[in-house]
C-alpha cells in the first residue's frame, strides 16, 4: 500500500516536472510601454508592446546591404566586434562559430556581427575576416556602418556598451554580449560570449525560442 | 622478515633521494610551466584557444611540434614584437597580424615558451631566460 502511494507520488512529480518544462519561456528583456493598439478586426485595446530592433541598413562583408529582411522569419544572435580586437572577440567568436557548427544545417538561425571599428573593418576586411574564421557562407553576417549608426544601435537599441578609447591597447572598449533576437525582433535573452557557462546556456535557449513558434 | 622490510625501505629511501636529485632541472622546468600557463591564459587564450587549437585561419594551432622546433628561435620574436608577415604553419598561410607584447621580461618569455612547448601534445623541455635574451638579439 505505502509503496503503491509512493509510486503514485513519483508518478505526479514526473507529470508535474515535465509539463513545467514544457511551459518554459525565455523572458522578453528591455522596456516596454502599456499602448493602445489597433487589432486586425479595426478594435482597440491596451497591449504591451515590448522593445524591438529598429529596422536598419548596413553593408555586409560581400558589400551588399544587409537590413531586417535579411532576417526575416529567423532567430539571430547579434554582437560587437573588431577584426583587430585581440582581447574578448576571438573567444567571443570561438564560442559563437561552436552555435554556428550545430545549427549549421538549420536555415533559422543566423548570426550578425557588427564592428565598431569604422576606420579600418569596410567590408572587404571582414569578407577576409569571415573567410579566415570559416563562416562565410551567408548565415553569418558582417555589418559595417558609419560610427553614428552602429553605435546608436548598440546602445539603444542591443543595449551593449560601446566605447572608442584611444588609451585602450586595441583602441575601442566594448560588451562581449552576445544577444538573442526572435522572429518578432525582440530581445530574449543576452549571453556574455567570454564566459563558457552562459554561451552553453544559450544553447539550450536557442531551441526553446525556436520551439516558441512552432506552437 | 624484519630485516628484509628495513632493507627494502631504505633501498626505496635511498633511490628517491638520487632520483629526486637528478630532478631538479625538472622541478624549475615544472615552475616554469606553471607559471608560463598563468602568461598564456592572460596573453595568448583569447586567440590561440584553451587547448592551443588556434582560431580558423586567424590565429595557427600551437599543436604543430614540428613548426615549432622549427621556429623555435624566432618564437621570442613573435611574442615581443608581434607579427606583420605572412607566416606558414603545416602548410597553412597565416596572414594579418599578432599583437606585440613589449611587457613581457625575457623570464616571463621563457616560462610562457615553456608552457607552449611543452603542452597541447608538445614535449621540447626546458628554455631559459638566457636563450631568451640571445634570440631577442638576433630579431629580424
Amino acid at each position: 500500500m505505502k509503496l503503491n502511494f509512493s509510486l503514485s507520488l513519483l508518478t505526479a512529480t514526473l507529470i508535474f516536472m515535465s509539463s513545467c518544462q514544457n511551459e518554459k519561456k525565455l523572458p522578453i528583456l528591455g522596456p516596454r510601454a502599456a499602448e493602445t493598439v489597433t487589432n486586425p478586426d479595426g478594435t482597440t485595446q491596451v497591449d504591451t508592446v515590448y522593445k524591438t530592433i529598429p529596422s536598419f541598413s548596413f553593408l555586409n562583408q560581400d558589400s551588399v546591404a544587409v537590413t531586417q529582411d535579411t532576417f526575416k522569419d529567423k532567430i539571430y544572435i547579434a554582437d560587437f566586434f573588431f577584426t583587430s580586437c585581440s582581447t574578448i572577440c576571438p573567444t567571443m567568436h570561438r564560442n559563437m562559430k561552436d552555435i554556428f557548427e550545430k545549427y549549421k544545417d538549420n536555415p533559422e538561425v543566423m548570426y550578425l556581427s557588427h564592428t565598431i571599428d569604422f576606420k579600418y573593418d569596410k567590408p572587404s576586411v571582414l569578407k577576409k575576416y569571415a573567410e579566415k574564421l570559416g563562416v562565410d557562407n551567408g548565415k553569418w553576417q558582417f555589418a559595417y556602418g558609419s560610427k553614428d549608426s552602429i553605435y546608436k544601435i548598440a546602445e539603444n537599441d542591443y543595449l551593449v556598451a560601446v566605447i572608442e578609447d584611444s588609451t585602450a591597447k586595441d583602441g575601442y572598449i566594448h560588451q562581449g554580449w552576445l544577444v538573442l533576437i526572435d522572429k518578432q525582433k525582440r530581445i530574449r535573452g543576452a549571453y556574455d560570449g567570454t564566459d563558457s557557462n552562459q554561451v552553453a546556456q544559450l544553447m539550450k535557449d536557442i531551441p526553446l525560442l525556436l520551439a516558441e513558434d512552432k506552437k | 622478515m624484519r630485516r628484509l622490510l628495513i632493507g627494502s625501505l631504505l633501498t626505496i629511501a635511498l633511490f628517491s633521494i638520487v632520483y629526486g636529485c637528478q630532478n631538479a632541472g625538472q622541478v624549475k622546468q615544472d615552475m616554469y610551466h606553471v607559471n608560463g600557463r598563468d602568461i598564456y591564459i592572460k596573453h595568448c587564450q583569447n586567440c590561440h584557444g584553451s587547448k592551443g587549437e588556434g582560431l580558423g585561419t586567424l590565429a595557427p594551432a600551437l599543436t604543430d611540434s614540428i613548426s615549432l622546433k622549427q621556429n623555435k628561435q624566432r618564437i621570442a620574436c613573435f611574442i615581443k614584437n608581434g607579427i606583420k608577415d605572412t607566416i606558414i604553419i603545416h602548410g597553412q598561410k597565416y596572414e594579418g597580424t599578432m599583437p606585440s607584447f613589449p611587457e613581457l621580461y625575457d623570464i616571463d618569455i621563457a616560462q610562457v615558451m615553456v608552457y607552449i612547448t611543452n603542452s597541447f601534445g608538445n614535449n621540447q623541455g626546458m628554455y631559459t631566460p638566457e636563450q631568451v635574451a640571445n634570440d631577442l638579439k638576433n630579431c629580424k
